[in-house]
């Protein structure tokens, strides 16, 4: 602590040092006279984090095992942000020569981050589509003759296997094979999930905006009266009474789960979606199209959905996020998505003790932050687009 | 100022009510459960003149009606009811011998809560401002880019993902704050303090970037105004305009999300007490969902959703009172 703030005093000095030294060796340039002393600072503390992130590489591939064990984690984050910012420059690249002219001009404006989000989501997708092909072992499959809380990393010396790169879990079942097969479930329930909020809350929405009166009245206030409790709390009350009728109706507690957050979350698509509706009902077109007779099934889905369209699309993005970190909470507390069924959330859980022997054996962390970490990078993705979307589409440069 | 005045009252009863409704709806929601308690507690070998004494000490055989303005009643006079799990049920033990009622059980918790959020409070909402602050002064650089980065991944990644990140930098492989946040009563404060740490840190991150963000965009908003100019062309520095002339311009703004996502930090501490086992509200809120203890699920809900309306209403309050328009008409 001491030699952290002793750096940071450190550096102020520097910081003035680097500024003085700017402006003899300059000359005294504009750039150099003019700079707030905050600049230089930051300019110093910027180079100063580069340089301790780079000894900390190199801490992190030191022959002194007890050494490199502390700086595995932040070795292997430093070598993953290199490789996904390649992966998400090439993809860039490789969009803006291949395919017709309007994908290679929307490639051409597209930031780093929005192509790795896009490159990110193309990955998770193939991912849930082909798991059964992908993973090397069934999700429920507990292979026989195997050991329990295999360690991962595949180093028989510190009980691993070289048959489960990233071990297995407490009873037996290959956890990369569960993590693959999360994708399926986990990203799969939550799509789902988004897609039944977006029908009931769209339908609702638009109606309310064509019809008025006193069925909006109605839908609007019972709106308002639910996203008046937090939607996390509300959930698990739900799910408490659900966990109850699911057994005595014979019914699977994730389809009641899926209903659940569908509903609470189709408050918030309501909302957006009346509010885009009735900015359109009094266009004149729709005007003309009343008066040409046209009944109330036309009106929404030839008239309001198509000029809807872009903010419900960047709108489904966002929420499609929110479902899936509250299915992810809701599984981490225990009462989302049920086993045998593999899900991260639920991964997490149940590795999540692990992390305390990361000084010791660094493998056996990574499998609860595995879980966890791929259930941020998909959010991490899919904002980093949907910003792109909006920012694109409200035409701002800021 | 009487504009203001009945916009206000307005609300206040609008808030009012809305919580009486909410209340209604949990109370059904929450007598939607099949069978009777009384049946699931005492078994499937239970007499039923036992089953019916339990239910007349519950109340159970009232119709719902009653039941729920026996309630209400109950909440506004401070009783939450009896937990179930605690229930020492006084048609067997003679006497009714003191059992733990559910305003004992939370209010410890209730408090542990509070001071959590309290803490993550004083050092999110400086902290955001200042990056908010900096990203606007130094706007479409790499300092802007990074943070922008950085608040978008942190806000976007689930709780529990960030509370195992920094257990494993800040706990596991640099001992500086406990990972278990076992806080009791009578603990030294600054104890209490580093033990809720991290969990506080944790939630730092999921609320900042919101409040980052929304003040960086008001002060940009207000960068084109003509006064704005008329201080940068008086020669003042860059910082200067912003915090003297720009901030507390876009202050009404940054009060507002400031309060929206104190609300948030309300749900976001469910999962963040069960990372840590921190004993709050959210905790037992958890562990009550999971046993069924429905007076204490109940109890808790109908808290955590009196917080989120008041935190709302308070940002709606705040909001009006801080547009000159309203409170000075013409």
């Amino acid at each position: 602590m001491i030699w952290f703030v002793a750096a940071l005093v450190g550096m102020a000095a520097v910081a003035w040092g680097f500024r003085f030294a700017g402006q003899a060796v300059t000359g005294n340039a504009p750039k150099f006279r003019d700079m707030p002393y905050g600049v230089a600072y930051g300019y110093v503390l910027g180079v100063a984090v580069l340089a301790w992130l780079v000894w900390a590489y190199t801490q992190g591939r030191s022959p002194d095992q007890a050494i490199a064990n502390k700086f595995f984690f932040l070795r292997i984050a430093i070598e993953g942000f290199i490789i996904f910012a390649i992966a998400a420059w090439l993809f860039r690249l490789l969009g803006r020569s291949v395919g017709t002219s309007g994908t290679k001009k929307l490639f051409r404006s597209m930031p780093l981050t929005a192509s790795f989000g896009i490159l990110t989501i193309l990955i998770y997708a193939i991912f849930a589509l082909f798991a059964g092909v992908i993973a090397p072992y069934g999700q429920e499959q507990i292979i026989p003759g195997v050991a329990a809380n295999v360690i991962p990393g595949g180093d028989p010396t510190l009980g691993g296997n070289p048959d489960f790169p990233l071990g297995t879990d407490q009873i037996g079942r290959d956890i990369l094979s569960r993590l693959i097969y999360g994708a399926q479930n986990t990203v799969g329930i939550a799509f789902a999930t988004t897609v039944l909020a977006f029908l009931l809350g769209g339908t609702f929405g638009f109606l309310a905006a064509t019809l008025g009166g006193w069925l909006d009245q109605l839908l609007s206030r019972t709106v308002d009266v639910l996203m008046a409790i937090p939607s996390l709390i509300f959930a698990l009350l739900l799910m408490t009474i659900a966990s109850v009728w699911a057994p005595e109706l014979g019914i699977p507690l994730t389809v009641f789960m899926v209903v659940i957050i569908a509903v609470i979350d189709s408050t918030r698509v309501y909302r957006l979606a009346r509010a885009v509706g009735q900015n359109i009902v009094v266009m004149d077109y729709i005007e003309a199209a009343k008066l040409r007779g046209e009944g109330l099934g036309y009106l929404v889905f030839k008239e309001i959905l198509p000029n809807a369209t872009a903010p419900l699309l960047a709108e489904f993005g966002l929420r499609f996020c929110f479902v899936f970190l509250t299915i992810a909470a809701l599984s981490f507390l225990g009462v989302g998505i049920q086993p045998p069924l593999a899900d991260w959330g639920t991964m997490v859980r149940d590795l999540g003790g692990f992390v305390n022997f990361a000084q010791f054996a660094p493998m056996a962390a990574t499998a609860p932050l595995l879980a966890a970490g791929a259930i941020a990078l998909l959010t991490v993705a899919v904002n980093f687009v949907v910003d792109w979307m909006l920012q694109k589409s409200s035409g701002l440069k800021e | 100022m009487g504009n203001v005045l009945t916009i206000i009252l307005q609300r206040l009863t609008l808030g009012l009510l809305t919580l009486l409704i909410v209340s209604i709806v949990i109370f059904v929601a929450v007598n939607l459960l099949p069978g009777d308690f009384a049946q699931s507690i005492l078994g499937q070998g239970a007499t039923p003149e036992a089953v019916a004494s339990i239910r007349e000490d519950l109340g159970l055989d009232q119709p719902m009606v009653t039941r729920y303005f026996d309630w209400l009643g109950g909440v506004l006079r401070g009783d939450l009811g009896t937990s179930f799990a605690q229930a020492n049920f006084a048609s067997f033990t003679g006497t009714d011998s003191g059992a733990t009622t559910v305003a004992q059980q939370i209010a410890p918790r209730f408090a542990n809560t509070m001071f959590l959020a309290m803490i993550t409070a004083i050092i999110a909402v400086p902290f955001s401002i200042f990056l908010g602050v900096l990203a606007a002064l130094y706007r479409n650089t790499v300092f802007d880019r990074a943070t922008n980065i950085f608040t978008l991944s942190s806000i976007s990644s689930p709780e529990f993902f960030l509370a195992y990140i920094l257990i494993l930098f800040l706990a596991v492989l640099n001992p500086i704050f406990p990972s278990l946040s076992n806080i009791f009563e009578g603990m030294p404060f600054g104890e209490r303090v580093e033990k809720s740490m991290l969990p506080a840190l944790t939630l730092t991150l999921v609320v900042t970037a919101h409040m980052m963000r929304m003040t960086r965009a008001a002060i940009i908003n207000l960068l084109a105004s003509p006064y704005i100019e008329m201080a940068r062309l008086k020669g003042l520095s860059p910082m200067r305009v912003i915090v003297k002339h720009a901030l507390p311009n876009a202050l009404a703004p940054i009060i507002n999300v400031i309060a929206l996502n104190l609300a948030y930090l309300i749900t976001g501490v469910v999962v963040v007490e069960v990372v840590f086992v921190y004993p709050g509200i959210g905790q037992l809120f958890v562990d009550s969902v999971k046993i069924r203890d429905i007076p204490v699920v109940q109890a808790c809900c109908l808290i955590f959703a009196t917080a989120f309306i008041l935190l709302n209403l308070t940002a709606d309050i705040m909001s009006i009172l801080s547009n000159p328009r309203l409170r000075h008409p013409k």
